[in-house]
């Protein structure tokens, strides 16, 4: 029998009745007595002077109230990246310059959606187009324009990370390879697009309903745009649909509904189309990598160099992280005595590229054991095998880098060895791909300059038992509601259903950094389990003052039964002493507080979770098509809270990244999509989808609360990888640039037919 | 020049006056408040606004809504009975058929369309009939797996 009551247990998602009734509330689905609907106006061009803006017209149409430029705001920029002024760097409204088709020029106010969509026709805007880049090869050429004044050479970031000495053991290697590949962008298609209901009122105060990833975010983020104080702002999450990456930074649906709220003092809805959602909201970041690794005869990696130039877009956001993290997993999930990592951001005159589930990882995961794979059949060793001889284990120390303490990589590659064995003999053209991957639970960097702690919490005790649990994070969809009233009801010993959880509303809960980089159940979990322990301390100092035992018991709470540790069946109801205690305190609720900041854990994060990934595809040579039959992962997470919401990350995420692998782009002319629509983007529908099979190991983090850590966006990473070495073992033929689709694999079956004739 | 539309929802007749122009999920959304149904794309492509329209499975945003005048429309907040939800939406909690729940209200219509249509389909039936719901996060076989339960008699209809 398990020792958890809660934790651990199929249970349904707290916020599961609301939404299988069509009840939830999106911020979509808001209407405020008085609301006006707002819509933004967008560069039609890549890269231009806005030589003026010419608003009267709309703002004679009838049912129009306002309308807005970059002139109505205080001109200041703003970034994720707040510790470094040079890198916040988007007006979000353009006074002077625009920098990619989609940046906003103007906004407008009305009395309803399509009288504010005709509005928008009637500003007229006379740009002044100017020489644009698009390929960050190109941009950080000595005669490309200039995306940004005084950026030398178009470089917004660069980043070096190393280890050991390189270039000393490339010389010990028997074998080096070295290898390219250029990855594609990828679109979040959130299903809820970015929208904001914000209401100025007349006393001074904003706020914000927001689709968000982090309500604390925006609210900093538009008190410094705005010059309101952060005090004055209240950012409520309603439900949320979707995030993935694209939705904690500042967007110009929050924003410019704040402009024109500030304005009118009247609510402001602004709801993004999907065409703006795909176009002028953030992406995955496309790179160029350049590989070099050296291994011994015996398969042992001694070094390995990478050098990354990723496609910036217009502006920094969070591409200088995801330029950071793609150089540290591109070590992972090895030991590598010896590593180096050289990456530069250039500006583009694209949609800028940001923060996507995985974070940089599904790109260097995918080239990485798309490599690793070739060195081993250079070698001639087995893939599993290779990864089993340089795979991290637990307690190692990524040099100068990381601490990890679980790790269970090696019991993951037996399992998916296991399972390969179990899938015996393949038909013919079917090919089974390994990939290999690890991912923090959370990051540790605090670019955004905070001054509270990462992650926070609340718990207050009420006269009928009944928990209300407060806490910034955000849930977005992934099951953060659920997982943390779960470990808030294991700590305090009640039920899931005594506890009621109010989050990410900046005005009554306190903060928490946001749901991104995979780090809400670790961090946002310590904080809720120290708040839990916190009321259930009071709660045992009254139970223990009014059974009065021997001083050397200790007492616990478990399904709502206060007890002596060693002896459960002496004890007293916890609704009793919760009525008890509240007395005692003179009427007081009981409130118990916890916070978490990871300290002395290195620079990337407190933990990692490790995983292997087989994909099986069968490929059809005459045509290139190929099918994703199987694809089976062995994780670990360490203890397993939310079991229902895990298979959901991991499934979802075989999805998305399997979509990344397989099949989703975002192809572009001089700067256009040329697909922003979910008729053109291709995704990976019901018929497509593979069998998914979890083998869950077990493993323990100390760091985590009842020993978890992450199992959200690690997923993403192996798929793509796995699947490229699918279709190497089925026909025979690399694709090196993402997605492998039908016509590359083609291609390359032909090229290779030709090769040996 | 607005016109006259009747129009039965979820068994609740109504008479309003609307622009011709009018979406069915606009008059479902904006004028009788009925939210649930969701807007993903307004191209007919992800399914999110999903509802049945004289027992058939339409996409509310690609019908006008005088197209449906005289019709039956039944949207996500007529499925349950009173405060008892349907074996579909039991099944969607028991099996973790949903994440964020955008897409949600129009898969449990699709899966409900398929349902009235074929009580009892195979899986590839049933991946079939949501393959035109767009779902971001769960990957669809959960919802797969909610299906079947439904389709083998896991739960009793509420009467």
């Amino acid at each position: 029998m398990s020792k958890y009551s809660v934790i651990g247990t199929r249970v349904h998602r707290v916020d599961g009745p609301e939404k299988v009734t069509g009840n939830a509330k999106y911020t979509f689905d808001l209407v405020l007595p008085g609301m006006l609907y707002g819509k933004v106006l967008r560069s039609p061009h890549p890269h231009a002077k806005i030589l003026k803006i010419d608003t009267r017209k709309a703002k004679r149409l009838i049912g129009v109230k306002a309308v807005i430029t970059g002139k109505d705001t205080l001109g200041r920029k703003q970034g994720i990246w707040r510790r470094f002024p040079e890198l916040c760097d988007e007006e979000i409204l353009c006074r002077e310059k625009v920098r990619y088709i989609g940046d906003p020029v103007a906004a407008v106010a009305a009395i309803d959606e399509d009288t504010a969509e005709e509005a928008l026709d009637l500003i007229e805007v006379e740009y002044e187009p100017l020489p644009a880049v698009f390929d960050p090869l190109e941009a950080i050429k000595e005669e490309a324009p200039q995306v940004h004044d005084g950026v030398e050479l178009n470089i917004n970031v660069t980043r070096h990370i190393e280890w050991g000495d390189v270039d000393e053991a490339f010389k010990k290697c028997d074998h080096i390879r070295e290898d390219q590949y250029k990855l594609c962008s990828q679109a979040h298609v959130c299903m809820e697009t970015h929208d904001a209901v914000v209401s100025y009122d007349y006393g001074g105060k904003m706020t914000v309903w927001t689709s968000t990833q982090s309500s604390y975010y925006i609210q900093r983020l538009m008190a410094d745009m705005t010059g309101l104080r952060e005090g004055d702002i209240r950012v409520i999450k309603p439900t949320t649909g979707g995030g993935f990456g694209s939705k904690f930074e500042l967007d110009s649906a929050q924003f410019c509904a704040a402009i024109l709220s500030m304005k009118l003092c009247k609510p402001v809805k602004i709801v993004l189309n999907r065409e703006e959602e795909f176009t002028a909201t953030k992406r995955r970041t496309p790179m160029y990598y350049f590989l070099k690794l050296g291994a011994k005869k015996d398969g042992t990696l001694l070094a390995k160099e990478v050098r990354v130039i990723t496609e910036g877009g217009a502006y920094t956001a969070m591409g200088a992280t995801a330029l950071y993290l793609t150089g540290f997993f591109s070590s992972f999930p090895y030991k590598y005595p010896n590593y180096r990592f050289d990456g530069y951001r250039a500006y583009t005159n694209t949609a800028t590229t940001s923060a996507m589930r995985g974070f940089g990882a599904p790109q260097s995961t995918f080239v990485g054991e798309s490599q690793l794979d070739m060195m081993a059949e250079d070698l001639g060793i087995d893939p599993i095998e290779i990864r089993r001889k340089n795979g991290m284990t637990p307690n190692y120390e990524v040099p100068g880098q990381a601490y990890i303490q679980s790790c269970g990589l090696h019991q993951c590659l037996d399992k998916i060895d296991a399972h390969i064995k179990e899938r015996g003999k393949l038909p013919p053209n079917h090919g089974i791909g390994v990939s290999a991957y690890g991912f923090m639970s959370g990051g540790i960097f605090n670019w955004f300059d905070t001054p509270y702690a990462f992650s926070a919490a609340i718990v207050r005790i009420n006269i009928d038992g009944k928990v209300d649990l407060f806490t910034g994070a955000c849930e977005i969809g992934q099951g953060s509601d659920t997982t943390l009233s779960m470990i808030c009801a294991e700590e305090l010993g009640v039920k899931l259903e005594d506890i009621r959880i109010h989050a990410a509303d900046t005005g009554i809960c306190p903060v928490d950094l946001g749901a991104w980089g995979s780090r809400t159940t670790l961090m946002n979990g310590n904080a809720v389990k120290m708040a839990a322990a916190d009321a259930k301390r009071q709660l045992l100092e009254f139970a223990a003052a009014k059974m009065g035992p021997n001083i050397v018991y200790d007492f616990d709470i478990k399904d709502q039964w206060i007890h002596l540790a060693d002896r459960p069946e002496r004890g007293i109801s916890y609704f009793d002493i919760v009525k008890e205690a509240i007395r005692g305190k003179d009427g007081e609720t009981i409130i118990g507080r916890g916070h978490y900041t990871p300290h002395r854990k290195g620079m990337i994060s407190p933990a990692y979770s490790f995983g292997v990934q087989a994909a099986e595809v069968a490929v059809d040579p005459e045509t290139g098509r190929y099918k994703l039959v199987n694809v089976t992962t062995a994780h670990e997470s360490g203890t397993v809270i939310n079991p229902v919401g895990i298979e959901g990350q991991l499934e979802g995420a075989i999805m998305m990244a399997g979509g990344y692998g397989y099949c989703e782009d975002q192809p572009m002319d001089e700067g256009k999509i040329l697909n922003p629509s979910i008729a053109d983007y291709k995704l990976i529908r019901s018929l497509d989808m593979p069998e998914t099979e979890i083998l869950e190991i077990d493993t323990y983090e100390p760091e985590g609360p009842f020993g978890a850590k992450e199992a959200g966006e690690g997923l993403t990473n192996p798929t793509a990888g796995a699947i490229g070495n699918a279709v190497y073992k089925a026909v025979g033929v690399r694709i090196n640039d993402l997605p492998i689709t039908p016509e590359k694999v083609l291609r390359a079956l032909k090229e290779k037919q030709k090769k040996s004739k | 020049m607005k016109k006259g539309l009747r129009l039965t929802v979820n068994g609740q007749p109504y008479e309003l006056y609307i622009k011709p122009k009018t979406l069915l999920v606009e008059v479902l959304r904006d004028h009788l408040g009925l939210t649930g149904t969701k807007r993903g794309c307004d191209s007919s492509s992800c399914g999110a606004c999903t509802v049945m329209l004289n027992g058939m499975a339409v996409r509310s945003c690609s019908v006008l809504a005088l197209q449906a005048n005289g019709g039956e429309v039944l949207t996500v907040e007529g499925l349950a009975k009173g405060n008892e939800l349907n074996s579909l939406q039991k099944a969607f909690l028991d099996y973790g058929a949903f994440q964020c729940g955008f897409c949600t209200s129009g898969m449990l219509m699709s899966a409900t369309a398929l349902l009235n249509e074929n009580p009892k389909p195979t899986k590839e039936q049933i991946k079939e009939g949501i393959d035109g719901n767009i779902c971001r996060c769960t990957g669809y076989n959960s919802i797969i797996r909610a299906v079947t339960a439904v389709v083998k008699g896991e739960y009793k209809e509420a009467k």
